[in-house]
């Protein structure tokens, strides 16, 4: 796993934003998988006319776990679209696409350059499946994040105010799940689906609650995230995602969250404008605005690329709402009292007035959120467009030329309701490097991620130096994942293992006593067969917490 | 002109995946080259020579004796040129094909002309099933062309099909016409259960009574002016499809209304002798049993389904 041999790559012009390098040719030193000041022999890189980036980390992402197969399932027509991944001495077989398969995700992130991933939706009762399917992901590391916004238990427990106990019981979710963050989807609205229904208002009671609101559970989550320490804030997919309008749930998530640490998961699907979707618009810029004005906050873009592909989430009410609108296929699950879940295939398309707002929103939100710090570079794979598309975004972003020219593809009308026209930034190469790898790792509180300082995990991407940024980020020449040589001159030579990213957040033993009958008399499972075990986990690396603040 | 003529030494035992048989690929081809094309044989890949004896090289059309059942994936895509199969042809023949003629002596099986976008597929034996149709997962099957089958037709014939023809002289089985979208499917020899289920738009013609589903509804008889043009295409293809006022006329029916669709079933009703079946005595509605057939004891028109 953790690579013994001794490398350097010289001559490459190097990116590291974390440690303030930007651009300087200097030496990248690695012994024994980290990164050192110095080495004596091994291998030598030349990476002359390259740049040298830190592993990209990607924030927000969805490659395994039950909902995930379900689509994988659900669209054999993707599979036979995409080439498949023939079996080689260093590579097993399968196919990408939309939705690839568990081994082929591994390849095409670190194809990418990518070394770290967060399975950004996982139902503690899916989590011995999700930790299965993230152990045959090869070379990433991988995090996860636990479901816990619409926890029947825990809902019950906000209902009665007893936020104490609930944060031993949200601790002990994230141990069961052997998770390394708290992912809140929709909170309140899974729980009101199961009655048909959705929790769109912030302040309104979720059906079948009195006291409970979306708003209180996502103060709730939040306070018990920063109590217990945990290196990752709240991961939150807001309320009334996808909708026109629904911007101001968002500017009144923003404001409830003061005082609290907090990720808002795709950040484009909640920026709308409009009434419906004939008027919908774009509200880029009164979001970003906000979210420059909140420092606690981090997010990611979600962004959209035309053309085929799959929309997963655990936003059930949403994407019955997708289904209804598209007449495409839908998978629905409910997760017992836990989560749900939703599956719509879908194409961006050009022409199509709401697509177009929705390809607009994710970049002007790049755009405009200045400090490349606290947005991150995501399509909320697949939902947006599928991970390894991510060299597409790079140079729209890189290049307000190319920008121009592809605006002109959409319908005129489109253009009315977006700003993305009025915005000249451009990123540069040191920015590209925070949203794809510093920035991302740093808000996972990975602090041997997304760097190249001296004691940093040696996962490193080595790209050609040129002005054809999508090729560039496209086809990496060489990939460090832990010290060893993944990829080279667009081969796989090498498939390591990845670690398990996961955290042991403090709570009182006695809670299973609590959790115990409940969970006997509301759940199908036996409660001894819920907690995932250690066992089940690939190199498991279980990260410090803070010193709880109860 | 020269043509390229195969002839399989022996019939396989497992499928043999022969994508490679296609004039798009063969045309440009020496003798040599076309004996070296790649087929695959379970997960083994060998050369087209090791199961094929090979006459000749290049040209736009392709000779294929024997029993090749089992050679799937033949003229897959094809785009222009022809292939005459003097034998049986094996599952996927001419899918996705785009231009071109396919011909066929013997028997087909399942998913000829799968996802087809134009060009002819004629068969002179059976047919399996799904033919024309989208495979699983795809939107929609066949969208142009046409597939004419002498002899009889498995399941799911024109699944999803968007456009094009499909004919058939024997029987199928049931579910012809699946969620069609599009296109139309002539049925000579009858039809099994369930004909036009989830059917969005598109036309089923059939020439002999339909057990129907109850989820279609009748609207008219009468003779739709636009078969005397699909009646005289067919009839250049060989199919005769009666059309003239004089000798009938055509029951519709609507549906699958549980979808809800806007497809039509259109169902040959010969002008018998005696009292006008569809005239001033209460028209078909009141006859069902009449205007299907009038056989002594006809088939119920909504039965039970299963």
């Amino acid at each position: 796993l953790q690579g013994n041999s001794k490398l350097q790559i010289t001559g490459g012009k190097v990116y590291d934003p974390a440690n303030g390098v930007n651009g300087e040719v200097r030496e990248v030193c690695v012994c024994d998988g980290r990164i050192v000041a110095e080495v004596e022999g091994g291998r030598t890189i030349d990476a002359q006319g390259m740049v040298v980036f830190p592993g990209g980390v990607d924030v927000h992402t969805h490659v395994a776990g039950a909902a995930l197969n379900f689509a994988r399932a659900m669209i054999p027509e993707d599979h036979r679209r995409n080439v498949p991944f023939v079996r080689t001495p260093v590579r097993r077989g399968g196919i990408g696409g939309a939705t690839p398969t568990t081994y082929v995700t591994g390849y095409l992130y670190a194809g990418l350059g990518y070394t770290t991933v967060n399975e950004a939706a996982v139902p503690i009762l899916s989590a011995k499946h999700t930790h299965e399917e993230l152990r045959d992901t090869p070379i990433v590391d991988k995090a996860c994040c636990v479901l816990m916004a619409n926890n029947e238990i825990l809902l019950d427990l906000i209902e009665a105010g007893e936020l104490e106990r609930a944060r031993h019981v949200a601790a002990w979710n994230i141990w069961a799940a052997k998770a390394y963050g708290v992912k809140a989807v929709n909170p309140g609205g899974v729980a009101a689906w199961k009655w048909g229904k959705d929790a769109k208002g912030l302040y309104e009671p979720v059906p079948g609650y009195g006291k409970v609101t979306p708003a209180k559970i996502i103060s709730a989550l939040a306070r018990i995230v920063d109590e217990l320490g945990l290196p990752h804030p709240l991961h939150l997919h807001c309320n009334h995602l996808g909708a026109p309008g629904n911007f101001t749930t968002t500017l009144e998530t923003m404001k409830l969250l003061e005082g609290n640490r907090a990720h808002l998961a795709h950040l484009q699907y909640h920026a709308y404008g409009g009434d419906d979707w004939a008027t919908m618009r774009s509200e880029s810029a009164r979001i970003a605005e906000e979210f420059n004005a909140h420092p606690n906050l981090t997010t990611d873009a979600g962004a959209v690329l035309f053309g085929n592909t799959v929309t997963i989430t655990a936003d059930g009410p949403w994407q019955h709402l997708l289904y209804e609108l598209t007449g495409r296929k839908w998978g629905n699950l409910d997760v017992e009292n836990e989560t749900g879940c939703g599956i719509v295939p879908y194409v961006y398309k050009e022409k199509n007035l709401v697509n177009a707002v929705q390809w607009a929103v994710g970049l002007e939100l790049l755009l405009l959120i200045k400090d490349p710090w606290r947005i991150f570079l995501t399509t909320d794979h697949p939902n947006g467009a599928a991970f390894w598309r991510y060299p597409e975004i790079i140079q729209l972003l890189m290049d307000a030329a190319f920008r121009r020219e592809q605006l002109k593809k959409l319908a005129p009308r489109a253009l009315k309701r977006i700003v993305l026209p009025e915005l000249d930034r451009e990123y540069t190469l040191s920015e590209i490097a925070v949203i794809t790898s510093a920035g991302p790792a740093r808000a996972l509180g990975l602090a041997q991620k997304g760097h190249l300082g001296v004691g940093a995990d040696a996962d490193v991407a080595v790209y050609n130096d040129s002005k054809d940024v999508a090729q560039t980020f496209a086809h990496p020449r060489y990939v460090l994942k832990g010290g060893e040589v993944v990829i080279e001159e667009g081969e796989i030579r090498k498939t390591v293992e990845g670690k398990g990213l996961l955290v042991r957040p403090s709570y009182e033993e006695k809670i299973e006593e609590f959790i115990r009958p409940l969970f006997q008399q509301y759940y199908t499972m036996s409660f001894d067969n819920y907690p995932v075990e250690m066992e089940r986990i690939e190199h498991p690396d279980v990260r410090p917490c803070k010193q709880p603040t109860p | 002109m020269s043509k390229t003529i195969l002839r399989l030494r022996e019939p396989p035992h497992v499928p043999l995946e022969a994508e490679c048989l296609s004039p798009d690929v063969i045309a440009p081809l020496g003798h040599d080259e076309v004996r070296a094309l790649p087929v695959v044989l379970g997960k083994r890949q060998y050369r087209l020579e090791d199961f094929f004896e090979v006459e000749g090289a290049g040209g736009e059309e392709l000779e294929v004796h024997g029993d090749a059942g089992r050679v799937k994936w033949m003229g897959r895509g094809m785009t222009r040129g022809g292939i005459r199969v003097t034998g049986n042809a094996g599952m996927h023949l001419g899918a996705s094909m785009k231009g071109g003629a396919i011909e066929v002596s013997g028997n087909v099986s399942d998913w000829i002309g799968a996802e087809m976008t134009g060009g002819l597929i004629r068969i002179h034996g059976s047919a399996g099933g799904q033919i024309g149709a989208a495979y699983r997962g795809s939107l929609s099957g066949m969208n142009g062309g046409t597939i004419l089958i002498d002899g009889s037709a498995g399941i799911e014939i024109g699944m999803r099909m968007k456009r094009g023809i499909i004919a058939v002289r024997g029987a199928v089985r049931d579910f012809a016409g699946l969620q069609m979208k599009g296109g139309t499917i002539v049925l000579m020899g009858g039809a099994e259960f369930r004909t036009g289920a989830w059917m969005i738009r598109g036309t089923i013609v059939s020439l002999t009574p339909l057990q129907l589903m109850p989820t279609f509804s009748y609207a008219c008889t009468y003779n739709p002016t636009f078969l005397n043009l699909y009646a005289k295409q067919l009839q250049r293809l060989g199919f005769s499809i009666p059309h003239k006022a004089q000798e009938g006329a055509y029951q519709r029916f609507t549906g699958d209304t549980s979808v809800p669709g806007k497809g039509e079933i259109l169902v040959w009703q010969p002008q018998t002798a005696g009292p006008d079946p569809w005239g001033a005595d209460g028209g078909p509605l009141a006859e069902r049993g009449d205007a299907l057939g009038g056989e002594p004891d006809p088939p119920p028109l909504f039965p039970a389904i299963g």
